[in-house]
This record gives structure tokens, C-alpha cells and sequence, in this order.
């Protein structure tokens, strides 16, 4: 049973008016088979926790410590913590030219598993895993991303998310601009990966609305780059009756 | 960081010059230039010329003035159902069809070839031709070749340039009303060639030219593919790949021409640069004409910077001369990598060095993707790859 950990965690990033603090302290423990929902307004440093536990350049850790198992996970390269089982499904996914879905996905995984899958079989779930999130299997042959619309966008890194199999994940506003469809073949997705595999997840939103789908056991609430209150799903059914705003009073974040 | 990367804004009639820099204003509208057979009637070249100035002149300097080999150029090329292929002598009628030298290296090579090749699609059904030269001396040559496409014929053609050449040549290519031709320039001379090509196109009614210039080897190499849109409904999509490594010189000069009603252009260039000297240069001229209304163009160069000490210029130019247009754009870009792409790769997992390639591979393949030519993909695909194993970074 995989544990992350994450404690007294201090990040700042570089801008042009110079160095600017983000997270101040942020305390948190997601076991695997846990559903864990991050919600706050716009720039209260969710994405930023984000980007941080994958280990983005962006961003400096100033202090604290991210422990997978025990394991440093600060110390790790980016690469190194995807192959440890960490995974962030991104808000905006990249489009990467002239590398088709099937190549990327087999070398991702090769390079998770550190040896090639066999053929059939591969060839088999990922063509299962597309259907599943309704993607044409023609988006096999396609380039990264390229000319995916949002929603496809999203349902590719579910895809991702089944094949690889981490062991905690990440999902850093994956409802954002999602149609009810989409919204709902997304949170499918991730529940049947959890069923499957035992996966912890650490949803990030903005908005209650995929939670109607994905049910959180925690809910932390993240205000002005630390946690404001922690409680059950039903601290998210509070925010959706009345907003972020109690949060915000005297506090510095617009 | 010692790369320089040049990137001049484009010329739009009307606009006046910025005094921030360098700046190239043509003195004429580009369908005006000079053009002659003649290599007399053109001034000696001093280097400073708008079309010259980014060229390492005295490394081709005998190729520009002097006497050239006006014999037959080595070419094989392949037989197929619905292609003819001879020898023609200079004075036939077929000879500047498509268009004349516009510099003096051309009209050198145009005033010393004594026979030309001509290369002819005349079937309906897809055809395909492979014009084999493997170059085997350094003997300064002149060569002249016309690829003709008859009406409503298709098919591919390939120039499979190999071996060791300095050649000056011209490529006239006369697309049919209906069309659809493809031409493949491949450049893999050896090291020491020096090699400046000139290919000028023109597309008749409805008729698609899909023009690919892929440059990897040679010292000099300098393709200069011109498409003439000549006639309502005519498509030239021009295509370009290149890759400079130390001390090599690539170089090409685009040059389209909406000259009829609805015409359709799509230039896209794309070249990675590594080692110390690597230089590449791209001009990209599109004039729409008065007689061009309900164009569509769009033009675009980008450049991979993979080392230290590279130079990769990038200059489009667009002028129209009529308002009533559907589009016309263009972007150039010279960069290193995108970091957010290595990133994304790396969060599933792919290791920092598989990541690079992954992504100058890609790159690069953006265009070969586009040739339609499986075989050829594949050979372009392994012919990328051995560059990128002498690339340290990746």
C-alpha cells in the first residue's frame, strides 16, 4: 500500500518581478485506494502542488519534503518519480508534432515497466482502454495531442492513466471545460482504473461538479497556498452552497 | 549562448522600414526581377547581392563564373508504365516552358548544359519515377531538367541525389491542367559537394504540385524551388526538410506566385541545426498578384537549435497586390526545445535523452509525414536517425 506524504511544503517561482512564494506549508497524506478532492479559488496554488510532485523545472521547492513510501521524491528526476508510480493528468496537455499516440504510449511504457510489453497483448489494451473512454482507435496513428479538442485531450490522459497503471494520481483540473459527457466518461474512467488497480487519487478542481461523479473520501481545502479546512465529502457539498468566499475575507488572494 | 538566430519581419507594401536593424527591402516586386538564359546579361556577383548575401559566394564562386561541364549529368531513371524519359537538345521548344535563371549561377549552368533531361508522366494511374544521380567526380557541371506532368496525370517523382557532384543545374517542372505531381529533391552528396539548384514550377488549372526539398548532405547545398500559380484553382504545397551539421551550409530560397484566381499555397520548411558552424537559410517570398483574387496562402519556417554555434536565417516575405484574398499568413520560429514538451514526455516516464529525440524526431517528421510516399518515408525516417546518433545532446 503506497503512501505519499507530503509535509511543510514551501514553493516559490521565479516571475518577472522577481521571486514569488506560492505554497506555505502544505500538509498532506494520500494512501492508495484513496480519493482525496483539493478545491480552492484560482490562484491558491493547487496547480502549483501539481506540478511540484511531477517535479516540473518551473518550480523550486524552498522547503518540506514529498515521500513516496518513504522514498525521496524531491531527489528524483521527473522521469524517475513516474516510474516510482506517481502520475499527473494535466490541465493542458501538451501537443507534441510528428510522434504518434501509439509510439508515445508504447515507449511511456516501456519505459515505466523497463522492458517492452508484448506485442498482442499490448496492441489489445490499448485498444480496449480507447474504446472504454469512446476514442477512436484512428487516434492511435494520430500525432500527441494534435488537433485534439479539449474533451479528447482529457480522455488521452485517461487512456494514459489505465495503460501506465501508477500508484498515486494526480488529476490537476481534468473537469475543466468538459461537457456532462465527457465529464462523466472521464470520472468512469478513473473510477474503473481505481477498481482495478487501487489507485490513489488527488483530484484537484475548481468546482464541485465532478464530484457528483468521482466521491471523495477527504476534501482539503486550499487557500492562499496552504490548507484552510479538511473534512469529508460533505465540506464539498458546503462549497457548493456557498462558494469560496468565507475563505477569502482578509486574505490577500483576488 | 553563441547561436545567432535571424529573424526579419516580413515585407508588406505600404509599410515603411523599421530602423532597428537590418533590413532587406527588395527594390522591386519579386515577379519583376531579372531573368535571363544568358549568363552574360547578369552583373558579376560581389557577395553584398539581396540574393546572395547569406551565401558562402566563394565556395561556389566557379560554379557562379566558371566554365562549366555541359555533358550529361549522371541519371538513371527508373522505368514505369506511362513515363517517357530522353535526352532533348537545348534548342527544344519544351526548354524554359516553366521559367528562366533569375541569377548569374543559374543562367551559368542554363548557357553550358548541351542536352537536357526530360521526364514525362502521361497515365491517369499513379505512377512512380525514381531519377537516380550518383555524382562521381568534382568536376564543375551545369545540368538542365524538365519533369512534365501531362494533363490529369498523377504520380511521384523523385531526384535521388548521391555521390560526390559541384553542380549547377535548373529544374523546370510543368504541372497539367488536373494534375497531381509530386517532386522529391533529395540532397545526400557526400561532405565536400557543392550543389545550387534552381526549380521553377508551373501549375496549370486545377492542377496540385506538392514540391518536397530534403537536404541532409553536401558542403553547399542551395535549393531555390519557385512555384508559379499560374492558372484558376492551381495548389503548390512546398514542402522542406533539412538538417545542417557542422560546417555545412543549407540554403533555400521559396518563391510562390498566386498569378490566377483561387489559388491555394502551403509552404512549410522545417530544419534542426547541430555543431559548430552549422548555418541554414530560409527565404520565403509570396507575392499575390492583382490577377490572384480568393487566394489562400500560408507560409511558415521553423528551426531546431540543438548546439552552440549554429546560424539559422529565416526570412519571409509577403506582398499582395490585390485586397480581395481568402487568406495569407505566415510564422517563422528558431528555437531550442520545447521544454513543456520534455516535460510531458518525461512525467510517463521516458527518460530525459529518448525524450529529446522523440522530440527532434517528430519535428522533423511533421513534414515527412506530409510526402505520401511509404518507402520514401521510411528511408527519410532512417536517414534522420543516423543524424540524430552524431547529436550529442540527444
Amino acid at each position: 500500500m503506497a503512501t505519499l506524504e507530503i509535509r511543510d511544503l514551501h514553493v516559490s517561482i521565479e516571475t518577472d518581478q522577481g521571486v514569488k512564494q506560492i505554497l506555505r506549508g502544505v500538509d498532506l497524506t494520500i494512501k492508495q485506494g484513496e480519493i482525496h478532492a483539493i478545491m480552492g479559488p484560482n490562484g491558491s496554488g493547487k496547480s502549483t502542488l501539481a506540478y511540484t510532485i511531477a517535479g516540473h523545472p518551473r518550480y523550486t521547492v524552498d522547503s518540506g519534503s514529498i515521500t513516496l513510501d518513504g522514498e525521496n521524491v524531491l531527489e528524483m528526476s521527473i522521469d524517475e518519480r513516474a516510474k516510482a508510480g506517481l502520475f499527473l493528468a494535466m490541465q493542458y496537455p501538451v501537443e507534441i508534432p510528428g510522434v504518434t499516440v501509439s509510439n508515445f504510449l508504447r515507449t511511456a511504457k516501456t519505459a515505466i515497466d523497463g522492458e517492452a510489453p508484448a506485442l498482442r497483448g499490448w496492441i489489445k489494451e490499448l485498444r480496449g482502454s480507447m474504446e472504454a473512454m469512446r476514442m477512436d482507435t484512428s487516434f492511435a496513428e494520430r500525432n500527441v495531442n494534435e488537433g485534439f479538442s479539449g474533451g479528447e485531450k482529457k480522455r488521452h490522459e485517461i487512456v494514459q492513466l489505465e495503460l501506465l497503471k501508477p500508484k498515486i494520481a494526480v488529476l490537476d483540473e481534468t473537469d475543466s471545460g468538459l461537457d456532462v459527457d465527457a465529464l462523466k466518461i472521464v470520472s468512469e474512467g478513473v473510477n474503473r482504473v481505481k477498481e482495478q488497480t487501487g489507485l490513489g487519487v488527488l483530484l484537484i478542481t475548481h468546482y464541485t461538479r465532478i464530484l457528483r461523479y468521482i466521491h471523495p473520501d477527504f476534501v482539503h481545502v486550499f487557500v492562499d497556498g496552504r490548507v484552510a479546512e479538511e473534512g469529508g465529502a460533505e465540506l464539498a457539498e458546503r462549497l457548493e452552497n456557498e462558494g469560496y468566499d468565507r475563505y477569502l475575507t482578509g486574505s490577500t488572494v483576488g | 549562448m553563441s547561436s545567432t538566430i535571424e529573424t526579419e519581419k516580413p515585407l508588406v507594401p505600404g509599410s515603411t522600414a523599421h530602423t532597428d536593424g537590418a533590413w532587406d527591402v527588395p527594390v522591386q516586386t519579386r515577379s519583376e526581377r531579372f531573368a535571363s538564359a544568358v549568363h552574360d546579361d547578369f552583373p558579376e556577383v560581389t557577395g553584398r547581392e539581396l540574393e546572395w548575401r547569406l551565401t558562402p559566394v566563394e565556395k561556389v564562386r566557379d560554379l557562379i563564373d566558371g566554365e562549366l561541364d555541359g555533358g550529361r549529368f549522371p541519371a538513371v531513371v527508373s522505368e514505369a508504365a506511362g513515363v517517357t524519359s530522353e535526352w532533348i537538345a537545348r534548342d527544344d521548344a519544351r526548354i524554359g516552358s516553366a521559367g528562366l535563371a533569375e541569377e548569374r549561377a543559374a543562367a551559368n549552368a542554363w548557357s553550358s548544359f548541351q542536352e537536357a533531361l526530360a521526364v514525362t508522366l502521361t497515365a491517369e494511374e499513379f505512377t512512380e519515377v525514381v531519377i537516380d544521380r550518383t555524382g562521381d567526380d568534382r568536376t564543375p557541371r551545369a545540368a538542365h531538367t524538365i519533369i512534365t506532368a501531362d494533363p490529369n496525370a498523377r504520380g511521384i517523382v523523385v531526384i535521388d541525389n548521391r555521390g560526390s557532384a559541384r553542380l549547377s543545374e535548373n529544374v523546370e517542372i510543368v504541372v497539367g491542367d488536373a494534375a497531381h505531381l509530386t517532386v522529391v529533391s533529395l540532397q545526400e552528396w557526400d561532405d565536400e559537394s557543392v550543389h545550387l539548384s534552381s526549380q521553377f514550377a508551373r501549375i496549370g488549372r486545377d492542377a496540385v504540385l506538392k514540391h518536397v526539398v530534403v537536404s541532409l548532405g553536401g558542403a553547399v547545398v542551395r535549393v531555390n524551388p519557385s512555384a508559379h500559380l499560374a492558372e484558376q484553382g492551381a495548389t503548390g504545397e512546398l514542402l522542406g526538410l533539412y538538417f545542417s551539421d557542422a560546417g555545412q551550409h543549407l540554403e533555400q530560397r521559396v518563391y510562390v506566385h498566386h498569378d490566377a484566381p483561387n489559388t491555394v499555397s502551403r509552404v512549410t520548411y522545417k530544419g534542426a541545426l547541430n555543431g559548430d558552424g552549422a548555418r541554414t537559410v530560409w527565404v520565403g517570398d509570396v507575392l499575390i498578384g492583382r490577377t490572384a483574387p480568393g487566394t489562400d496562402s500560408y507560409e511558415q519556417n521553423r528551426n531546431l537549435v540543438l548546439s552552440d554555434g549554429t546560424r539559422a536565417d529565416s526570412i519571409p516575405n509577403l506582398e499582395i497586390e490585390t485586397g480581395d484574398i481568402a487568406g495569407a499568413g505566415h510564422a517563422s520560429a528558431t528555437g531550442r526545445f520545447d521544454d513543456e514538451q520534455l516535460f510531458y514526455l518525461r512525467s510517463r516516464g521516458i527518460p530525459e535523452q529518448e525524450a529529446r529525440r522523440l522530440v527532434v524526431l517528430g519535428f522533423l517528421l511533421e513534414v515527412v509525414q506530409k510526402i505520401g510516399q511509404p518507402e520514401l518515408e521510411s528511408r527519410l525516417l532512417a536517414a534522420i536517425e543516423a543524424e540524430l546518433a552524431a547529436v550529442a545532446v540527444v
